[in-house]
């Protein structure tokens, strides 16, 4: 067969789809010779980059004085807005956000200018140098305030369907609620950092640690006024990003670039950690109001919902998280008559931005608290609750923005998890532990996950790739996808491996790089293999319908009679088998004159999106999943622990179960820390006091779950035509963790005898568990804890 | 007498020339040493990603490895001792180390930027030949953040090479004799003296000098706050601070002593201190912290204060104009990070009361993480219970005041009175005449307040229903 098939994979190599294959570079990672952009040589006379940040939240910046900084031993330049060539401009979406406050501050920590010294240490004790005049003006600090004073962004946007008004007055029940979830900083554990090499004739190359290297061409272009050609933005690698180096990182390369074009050294922009957490945005704290209608079976009627974004000062990515919030509003079930408002909240905070899951977990929060609530009033278990208002299979299945739900794995996840979980044995055993135990009290909860994949945009889902073959068979690969750590390399290196049928150790993975595939997407969304994985598939297929075009010639056969297997091309002759070592054949075609190398291009099919109407085919499928959990909490000090944890998680067909495995584990992880310990604490001043891992409470390994089952869905091959019938994997397990909270508030209703409803703010830290408890000690409903943004 | 910095790094004898003595071990590793496989995460001694080991050479010549944050550690600190980093694993021929292996295979690894740290904390847990148990293995790894794998397969390769009989120690280098050394550059002097004499001569002369002990503190000032200080006394060569007595209902401690060399005499009945001081910090941290260094910058949070107040320490300081004297605890603290220590002086030894069989000892850190985070609120009480009436009570409190404070208003209120719920429940309103806590970011004034008398009512759960579940851990 001359084309590969990319829904069955051969697997005839070591190495190909479906394997669980290692991370690529594990072992570097291990022996410390994975080089990070501050681990490379230094170029001989680079400079290092100090920021000057804001040290108020709002004011008028009258003048900036930089002539101390640029006296200043080892300073070699010193620039601030007005230095700026291009434009004073990085919104990623939107425009007008800049890069050094010009003539007003938003936040505190907002870049004011920079520093470029003959160290790191120079150019921090110079930052410290200079001359602020800033009129401090009132700040909105929280989404409360911001609400009251009416400051937003934008104006709201709404995804509705049926009319939420007339259903809500008409429903035989109804209820209304108010919570919060906090923000999450992503603590990747490599801060921003970015080396920019002047070049000839104004041309610049920037190492950035960035998901987006196209972004980082584009916004450095914009700001220094140059071509898009003038730029090339290289990344081998990241140390974490998990969103926060999508528009972020544009910035932190545009200062090194500016000040690199400024000297005409090179120079190397790295925060410190205490920089990049006020300077850097964060996932978006949220504010909910719903008010929902249903019936005595627990059917949800109608659903009227606000959704309060904290978006920071800026536009930033708020849009997309915000639509994404509202498209996940509905999560696993049908709600026939829906309003869903989102207001993206505008304060005197850091810009909020992408965080894994962008937007879904706080969408799909919504409805679980609603379920507890309805499940109470009626005197039902919300699993029975959850059960009547499932998307069904060919009835009731259209989301509010107008996709149907094709590919429905719900109550197959929730039923393995049920089963798997021993839920209905440990329900009974928990109430009886909590009924004898007056302190320590157990809860146990559940969630199913409907998350939709692909940008919300549909011009961002594209992708190309670029492959050559070498005359002895080896094969470089390299596409626009990003390595984070989540494997994505391995992953498209496997698809290659499949479609030559060689084993995985042939193909080598280049650096990312805006010169070898231009023009493309952000490394977001979960969707990198699945994008990247089809554009290397096509390159690669494409080179082999060549391969074997030739081989058919060379060897005189009918093009089917050429196979590629084992590391080896097969050519069937009558009375003849023949068999050439793939190499061999590589360096036939060269003689042959046959191109080896091929670009690859993707783009996803059958989506759309209207962003006026919030209607459309916005996600190309589905990715499933439910989880459960169970809690432990005290309830005289509100600490909590997590006892065990059992997933289930839709993977398609995975590419990599070792990968993915990891992928599950450490969302779930990182969702946990997000609605539990990870606590951003602001001053009245808005100054961020969580701005370090000591005060900043990531989960250890001790916190988590000593008891965790993690499975992925068997004989569950992607419905769509996904590389391989593979599925993302990136985001989706972090919202599994929601059934920590969902268990945290069963645990507490214990303690009124599941008597009233519970109100627990994310993050649920022992403060806020404790609150709640002494409120339902006290009968109270409204708990003391301090609000979350 | 030296002046240079002389160690041995990876095995090899290293002199550093030409550095300042207060540059941190990181700076200088991923700077002048060109070793960048040990990263910067936070430099703040909390994520971990710059673990190095120090190697002793124990008889025998096994080496034992005490890991640390190399963020915090001074290069005049290094001075004399070994070091070994990510690098310096690998077999002679280039092979990797059975732990970086055992990590690789077991898909230990995503982002790969915590990984060294934690290949250097899993090396030092393996060479320590610790029993494969999983409490022991997250103690290990208390001090390493990792924010992709969510860490369930790091455990599992621990798990693993604890399960292996092999030694996987490499070869133990003889260690430089520690020598006195005075370490300079044009803006530091570092003093390390190697007797009492000596330190007490520098702190008359230099009372100005940073007196350094682990420099888990003052280590920040450096290693974060990127201070070069003028001049740095350096105290844990000298033998006489790092002795520990035992007494008869005495401890005494060396100022020096590590948390890690102090742990081995925390049982007994002084279990409630030695299960505190396994939370404090990691081990990261407890192989450069002291007791001493804890009384010496006097946090008001600072994990050992409410346990020596609990305990009735009696501070032991020596000055060389005036020779020795000790202070009671509750004369020590004299307001928010201000103490009766004077300027000439420094603390020897601490001698803590051990707790009685009979006598109530019981010791809480309330934190939103469990492990490396500092306490919202920390108490320790110490109850004689006699007939059932309270004969004494030393209830002290870390997190709910400027210092570290005993709430004598609730003392008050137990002694002398029967012990039973009705007391307790007297003694946990009077808290609220003792401290008036702050609003931070680790708690409010409002939770503080009520964690601190549920603490109170959870000693009475433990004293009157033995065996009953009051804490998340005992499930």
């Amino acid at each position: 067969m001359t084309a590969a098939d990319p829904d069955q994979a051969p697997g005839t190599a070591r190495g190909g789809v479906h394997s669980p294959q290692r991370h690529d570079s594990a072992l570097k990672h291990t022996t410390g010779e994975a080089t990070y952009i501050d681990d490379m040589a230094e170029p001989s006379g680079l400079l290092h980059a100090a920021l000057v940040l804001s040290p108020v939240a709002h004011g008028r910046l009258r003048s900036v004085d930089l002539s101390a900084v640029r006296a200043s031993a080892g300073v070699v330049a010193a620039i601030a807005a007005a230095d700026i060539p291009g434009r004073n401009d990085i919104a990623p979406s939107s425009s007008n956000e800049p890069l050094f406050a010009d003539g007003l501050v938003e936040h505190v920590g907002q870049p004011i200018a920079a520093i470029a010294a003959v160290s790191m240490d120079a150019a921090r004790a110079a930052a410290k140098k200079v001359g602020l005049d800033i009129e401090a003006l009132p700040a909105i600090l929280t989404i409360d305030a911001a609400l009251e004073k009416g400051s937003l962004l934008y104006p709201p946007s709404v995804v509705a369907r049926g009319d939420a008004a007339a259903a809500l007055a008409q429903a035989p029940r109804r209820l209304s609620h108010s919570f919060r979830v906090g923000g999450q900083e992503h603590f990747y554990l490599e801060g921003q950092v970015a080396l920019a090499i002047p070049g000839e004739d104004g041309d610049v190359t920037i190492h950035s640690s960035t998901q987006h290297p196209t972004e980082v061409q584009h916004i450095v272009g914009r700001v220094l006024g140059l071509d898009y050609n003038q730029i090339t933005v290289m990344v081998r690698r990241m140390g974490g990003a998990f969103g926060g180096k999508e528009s972020n990182a544009s910035w932190v390369a545009s200062v090194a670039a500016l000040l690199a074009r400024q000297t005409g050294r090179p120079v190397k922009m790295r925060l410190p950690r205490s920089h990049d957490m006020v300077a850097t945005g964060k996932r978006h704290g949220f504010l909910y109001r719903y008010d929902v209608g249903f019936d005595d079976d627990g059917r949800v009627l109608a659903l009227d919902v606000t959704l309060a974004a904290n978006g920071g000062h800026s536009v930033d990515l708020t849009p997309g998280v915000l639509g994404r919030a509202l498209t996940h509003v509905d999560n696993t079930y049908w709600v026939p008559h829906i309003r869903c408002t989102g207001l993206a909240c505008k304060t005197n905070t850091v810009s909020n931005t992408a965080f894994r899951g962008f937007g879904g977990p706080q969408g799909v929060v919504v409805m679980e608290d609603a379920i507890g609530r309805i499940a109470h009033v009626l005197g039902k278990t919300a699993e029975a609750v959850r059960a009547v208002n499932f998307y069904g299979e060919g009835v009731n299945d259209e989301t509010p923005y107008g996709q149907k739900v094709e590919d429905n794995l719900i109550r197959r996840c929730v039923a393995q998890v049920t089963q798997e979980s021993s839920w209905a044995q440990r329900r009974v055993e928990i109430d009886a532990f909590n009924r004898a135990s007056p302190v320590i009290k157990r809860g146990l909860g559940m969630f199913p996950l409907k998350f939709g994949i692909s940008f919300n945009i549909p011009s961002m889902n594209q992708a190309g790739a670029l492959v050559h073959v070498y005359s002895d068979g080896s094969i470089r690969l390299n596409h626009g996808g990003t390595e984070m750590g989540q494997g994505l390399f391995v992953k498209v290196a496997q698809v290659v491996a499949e479609v030559f049928q060689v084993d995985l150790e042939r193909i080598r993975v280049t650096p990312t790089s805006t010169g070898e595939v231009p023009n493309t997407s952000p490394t977001a969304a979960s969707t990198g293999s699945d994008l990247n994985g089809w554009a290397a598939f096509v390159a690669a297929n494409t080179i082999r319908q060549r391969m074997a075009a030739f081989a058919a010639g060379h060897f005189d056969v009918p093009e089917d009679a050429i196979a590629f297997r084992d590391n080896h091309v097969h050519v069937a002759r009558p009375g003849d088998n023949r068999v050439v070592a793939f190499g061999e054949l590589a360096r036939l075609c060269h003689q042959g004159r046959v191109s080896l190398s091929s670009t690859g291009f993707y783009r996803t099919p059958k989506i759309h999106w209207d962003p006026q109407a919030m209607k459309g085919r916005p996600f190309f499928y589905f990715s499933y999943g439910a989880a459960v959990a169970e809690v432990a909490i005290d309830t005289l000090t509100g600490e909590s622990r997590v006892l065990r944890a059992d997933l289930v998680q839709d993977c398609g067909r995975s590419l990599n179960p070792a990968v993915d495995l990891g992928q599950i584990e450490g969302a779930f992880a990182q969702g946990m820390g997000w609605l539990t310990c990870e606590e951003l604490w602001w001053d009245k001043d808005g100054r961020l006091r969580t701005a370090g891992p000591s005060t900043y409470k990531i989960p250890g390994s001790r916190d988590m779950p000593p008891v965790f089952n993690v499975r992925m869905l068997e004989n569950a091959p992607a419905r769509e035509a996904t590389i391989f019938r593979s599925k993302a994997i990136g985001e989706p397990p972090l919202m599994l963790a929601t059934a920590v909270w969902t268990a945290l508030k069963d645990a507490i209703a214990s303690v009124a005898d599941h008597a009233a409803p519970v109100t627990l703010d994310a993050p649920a830290t022992p403060e806020r568990i404790l609150m709640a408890v002494q409120s339902l000690r006290q009968g109270r409903s409204a708990p003391l804890a301090a609000p979350a943004e | 007498m030296s002046d240079t910095i002389a160690f041995l790094l990876n095995g090899q004898p290293v002199t550093a020339a030409g550095i300042s003595p207060a540059m941190t071990l990181l700076d200088w590793l991923r700077g002048s040493a060109r070793l960048t496989g040990t990263k910067e995460g936070c430099a703040e001694g909390d994520c971990g990603a710059c673990t190095v080991v120090f190697e002793t050479s124990a008889a025998g010549g096994r080496p034992a490895c005490a890991p640390a944050n190399a963020c915090l550690v001074m290069m005049g600190q290094v001075h004399g001792r070994a070091v070994r980093t990510v690098e310096g694993l690998r077999a002679a021929d280039g092979a990797p180390h059975p732990v970086q292996r055992a990590l690789a295979d077991g898909d230990g690894t995503q982002c790969g930027y915590c990984t060294p740290g934690i290949i250097m904390s899993m090396y030092a847990f393996a060479v320590g030949g610790e029993p494969p148990e999983a409490a022991l293995i997250h103690d290990a790894l208390a001090g390493n953040l990792c924010r992709c794998t969510g860490y369930r397969p790091i455990v599992a390769a621990m798990l693993t090479l604890a399960q292996q009989s092999d030694d996987l120690a490499v070869p133990a280098p003889d260690r430089i004799p520690p020598a006195s050394a005075v370490l300079r550059d044009s803006a530091t002097r570092f003093d390390a003296p190697a007797s009492m004499d000596a330190l007490m001569a520098l702190r008359r002369d230099f009372p100005d000098a940073w007196l350094l002990a682990g420099g888990t503190d003052l280590g920040l000032r450096v290693s974060h706050d990127r201070e070069t200080p003028a001049h740095v006394v350096h105290v844990a060569g000298v033998p006489e601070l790092q002795l520990v007595s035992v007494m008869r209902e005495r401890l005494r401690i060396g100022a020096a002593v590590t948390y890690a060399d102090l742990l081995p005499y925390l049982g007994g009945t002084l279990e409630p201190v030695g299960a505190m001081v396994r939370r404090l910090g990691a081990r990261q941290i407890r192989t450069l912290g002291t007791v001493g260094g804890n009384l010496g910058t006097a946090s008001p949070i600072g994990d050992t204060l409410p346990v020596l107040l609990a305990l009735d320490a009696a501070i032991h300081l020596r000055s060389a104009a005036r020779g020795p004297r000790t202070v009671g605890i509750d004369d020590y603290f004299l307001g928010y990070r201000r103490t009766a220590l004077a300027a000439d002086e420094v603390i020897e030894a601490i001698d803590i009361k051990v707790p009685q069989a009979g006598e109530l000892f019981h010791v809480d850190k309330i934190s939103k993480r469990r492990d490396q985070d500092i306490s919202a609120v920390l108490g320790a009480c110490r109850l004689r219970i006699e007939d059932g009436v309270v004969r004494t009570a030393r209830l002290a409190f870390g997190g709910m005041a400027a210092t570290p404070a005993r709430a004598l208003r609730a003392e008050a209120a137990l002694i002398g009175q029967g012990w039973s719920e009705a007391t307790v429940e007297r003694a946990a309103a009077a808290l609220a005449d003792d401290f008036q806590p702050l609003d931070d970011w680790r708690g409010s004034a409002a939770y503080r307040l009520a964690v601190a008398g549920n603490l109170l009512r959870r000693l009475y759960l433990r004293a009157t229903q033995p065996g009953a579940i009051v804490e998340v851990d005992q499930l």
